[in-house]
């Protein structure tokens, strides 16, 4: 197993790698700093129209004046980070060149996940410049050879993910879907991009939301028109070649009236990724009658025991019900990274719209998160469902926050809310802060919530019948999530699984 | 010479958080494979200490003597590999685990044990295949194994899950903790009627009890009577008869014996 400090360590070397490439392609960076040139280079190098650019410049004015906000419940303090010491643009960092070159360590995580070489391979980003270019021109339909300058690995990594991107993509091209990076969505859909982007997340939102809205690198962009229901399940695990550039990511998602989608977000494995700092912003957007269900396993670096390093991982992420009965849903298995801070919310504003979330989020070694979400309802008739687990182990701290809004228009609302927290060790904390504001009387609002440790007589139990004392650990701990796993596809659920037991690992005895 | 099942030698046993707190003091007990063995004693006599010892729970120290299971000193072997090596502990007060199916529960059991056996672990239509097959012999309904381990199970429901879990594993040692404690006659009878169908020249049991019911229904050969850490008598079944009559008066402790 991958000790925290080995992960350091690798992450470490990763950073050296990173200076060293910077001469090479020096016009690939954007000079450190956050400016009004840093804006205007992004958008530039990403050949976006002028109202774009405008909206962005708009974003930067409006966060020049904002501060951090300090009510977050983080009970280690953090170095806050340096916005002006950032690239805001980054070239593909470079990427070991063959399994060789990586560390067997991490190797062996993989394996320990089930993760195939051919997907450990993009997982790591194993490939250069012109296979990933390769990708992109099969993409677009004018086709491509192998390319043949590259490497044999390299190449038959990338030829998995582009047959199956090709298929898919042409399987969605026929149902209407547009399933693309919100760079091509910017270019070539900005009647879409224009109507929605912000409408749900305005750019004056919050702190780091109005960063994102200034220096958002790339993301995803969806868009199920009326009554299509989405052949597949739209996953980014497809465009990981694509990645690195994802400290700023931006996703918007659509479904139009009656249509619907369910998209997996990041990792279908662990993502080892060395950026400080992860504001990302997505935008959902259900017309009437339309159903999105949006669903993420999060597990980046969580820096080592003494809580040194690691990403920051503050997310805005909203949906918004606009027409009756349209339908969110947010799942989310959080076991990565040093700081977690997000509140996946839901707005009805439709009648008889209805908005889920459900959470395990794992805080171990000296991580620290302070998650939730926020339910407003405005429509009649309203419904939102909100079913969080927390765990806490090593010296971690997690904390459960949450909003449950019934505006005055919000008749015959109701919310339940289920919040359940375990502990392992004595050395962590459970936190739960939750805000309820009802205008409207006839309008229902429940709450549960416990907290329990994980009891010996169950260890006790489990180990009697020859289950090892951390597989019994890691099947309590998932029995304990088991309403939240339920709620994701099938494989995402398998991997929750394991996701869990190898970071509860050396969390026993 | 036939080695045996279970061979506790001199078991000196304290309260690992209060070391004054000595509960066994010096218990000597052989079961040769066959061999159906019961303790008996009054309510703190030690009993269900000298059965979580056996299984190796942590809250206990032994201070002296040894524990050998089929020829091996087990006393430093943790619990999970205790159950690997075939010894069945049926709990006192089965546990609840939400959310963990009992079908999940037992796959993890079954192979972990297979894995430390160095055998290859089942798939999922083989273990059902076992799991119906021992669910028929030990009068369990299937569908218990869909719900969550002991969640909502009666008293009844809880004792057969064990009994039931002990033939999923194979064990060859069953170490019946107070398995008769809050069962009614029909529920005994049922409970009785697994064990008793596990019964066979190498199976041996050791059941605790405080009363002498169950051993109407699993009948032992050899009986013992624990008083305050010690075995203060042993002898075959009629012991248990006799137990009935007298009581624990004999051994200084006046409580009755009889169902």
């Amino acid at each position: 197993m991958t000790t925290t400090a080995e992960v350091a360590a690798i992450t470490e070397e990763r950073r050296e790698y990173k200076y060293g490439w910077t001469t090479d392609i020096e016009q690939e960076f954007a000079p450190p700093g956050l400016n009004e040139d840093t804006v205007r280079f992004i958008s530039a190098k990403k050949g976006e129209p002028a109202w774009m650019t405008d909206w962005r410049l708009k974003a930067l004015k409006h966060f020049e004046k904002m501060d951090e906000p300090d009510w977050v419940f983080l009970p280690y303090v953090y170095p806050p980070p340096d916005l002006q010491g950032i690239s805001y643009y980054a070239a593909p960092k470079k990427a070991p060149e063959s399994l060789d070159e990586v560390d067997p360590a991490l190797l062996e995580t993989y394996e320990k996940l089930g993760i195939s070489l051919s997907e450990t391979k993009a997982l790591l980003g194993i490939t250069d410049a012109a296979p990933a270019q390769a990708v992109a021109e099969e993409q677009s339909g004018e086709g491509s050879d192998a390319p043949s300058g590259s490497r044999q690995v390299a190449v038959d990594a990338v030829f998995d993910s582009v047959s199956v991107a090709t298929t898919f993509q042409k399987e969605l091209a026929d149902a209407g879907v547009i399933f693309c990076s919100i760079s091509e969505a910017i270019r070539n859909h900005p009647e879409l991009v224009k109507k929605y982007l912000g409408s749900v997340v305005p750019y004056a939102d919050n702190y780091y939301a109005c960063l994102n809205s200034a220096v958002f690198s790339d993301g995803s962009f969806v868009y199920v028109p009326k009554n299509t229901r989405c052949p597949m399940e739209l996953s980014t695990y497809f465009r990981i070649n694509a990645r690195n550039t994802g400290q700023f990511e931006r996703t918007l998602i659509i479904a139009d009236e009656g249509a619907e989608v369910s998209y997996l977000e990041g990792c279908t494995a662990p993502q080892r990724d060395e950026n400080q700092l992860h504001a990302a912003v997505v935008e959902l957007v259900a017309e009437k009658d339309a159903k999105i269900k949006y669903s993420t396993i999060q597990n980046w670096y969580p820096g080592d025991e003494d809580g040194k390093g690691g990403i920051y991982n503050f997310v805005t992420k909203r949906g918004i019900c606009n027409g009756d009965r349209a339908h969110i849903s947010w799942t989310q298995v959080e076991t990565g990274s040093a700081i977690t801070w997000k509140y996946p919310s839901v707005v009805m504003k439709g009648d008889d719209s209805k908005g889920e979330f459900y959470s395990v989020a794992l805080t171990t070694l000296k991580q620290q998160a302070d998650t939730g979400t926020k339910m407003i309802h405005i429509g009649k008739n309203t419904t939102s469902t909100i079913v969080s687990k927390g765990i806490s182990a090593g010296r971690g701290h997690n904390t459960y926050r949450g909003l449950v809004e019934m505006r005055k228009t919000a008749k015959d609302a109701h919310n339940f809310t289920q919040c359940d927290s375990i502990l392992i060790g004595d050395q962590c904390g459970a936190h739960t802060f939750p805000y309820v504001d009802v205008r409207n009387t006839t309008a229902t609002a429940e709450h549960e919530a416990s907290t329990t440790k994980i009891a010996e007589d169950q260890l006790f139990y489990c180990t009697a019948r020859g289950i090892s004392e951390e597989d019994a650990m890691s099947l309590l701990v998932n029995g304990f999530c088991k309403e939240v796993f339920s709620e994701l596809p099938m494989e995402f659920a398998v991997e929750a699984n394991k996701l869990l037991a190898v970071s509860l690992e050396g969390s026993v005895g | 010479m036939t080695t045996p099942l279970l061979d506790i030698k001199n078991l000196h046993v304290r309260l690992e958080d209060d070391p004054a707190v000595e509960i066994l003091h010096g218990v000597d007990l052989r079961i040769m494979p066959g061999e159906v063995h019961s303790i008996m004693g009054p309510n703190g006599s030690g009993k269900s200490t000298l059965a979580q010892v056996l299984a190796g729970k942590e809250d206990y120290e032994i201070t002296e003597g040894t524990i050998a299971f089929q020829g091996e000193d087990i006393t430093e072997l943790g619990p999970d590999e205790r159950a690997n090596a075939g010894l069945f502990l049926a709990f006192q007060y089965p546990v609840e685990i939400p959310g963990v199916s009992a079908m999940q529960f037992l796959k993890a059991a079954v192979n972990a044990k297979r894995v430390a056996e160095g055998k290859d672990e089942l798939d999922a239509a083989q273990l059902l295949k076992h799991f119906r097959e021992k669910a028929t012999q030990i009068n369990v309904p299937y569908e218990m194994l869909k719900r969550n381990v002991n969640e909502g199970f009666s008293g009844g429901e809880k004792k057969r899950f064990e009994i039931f879990q002990m033939a999923v594993l194979g064990s060859v040692l069953g170490i019946l903790d107070e398995t008769d404690s809050g069962l009614d006659i029909d529920a005994l009878r049922i409970v009785s009627e697994g064990v008793n169908s596990m019964r066979s020249a190498d199976h041996g049991f050791l059941l605790i009890t405080h009363y002498n019911r169950l051993l109407e229904y699993i009948v032992p050969d050899h009986v013992h009577i624990l008083v305050k850490g010690k075995i203060v008598k042993s002898g075959g079944k009629e012991v248990a008869h006799e137990l009935e009559q007298t009581g624990y008066a004999p051994f200084g402790v006046h409580e009755p014996v009889g169902a």
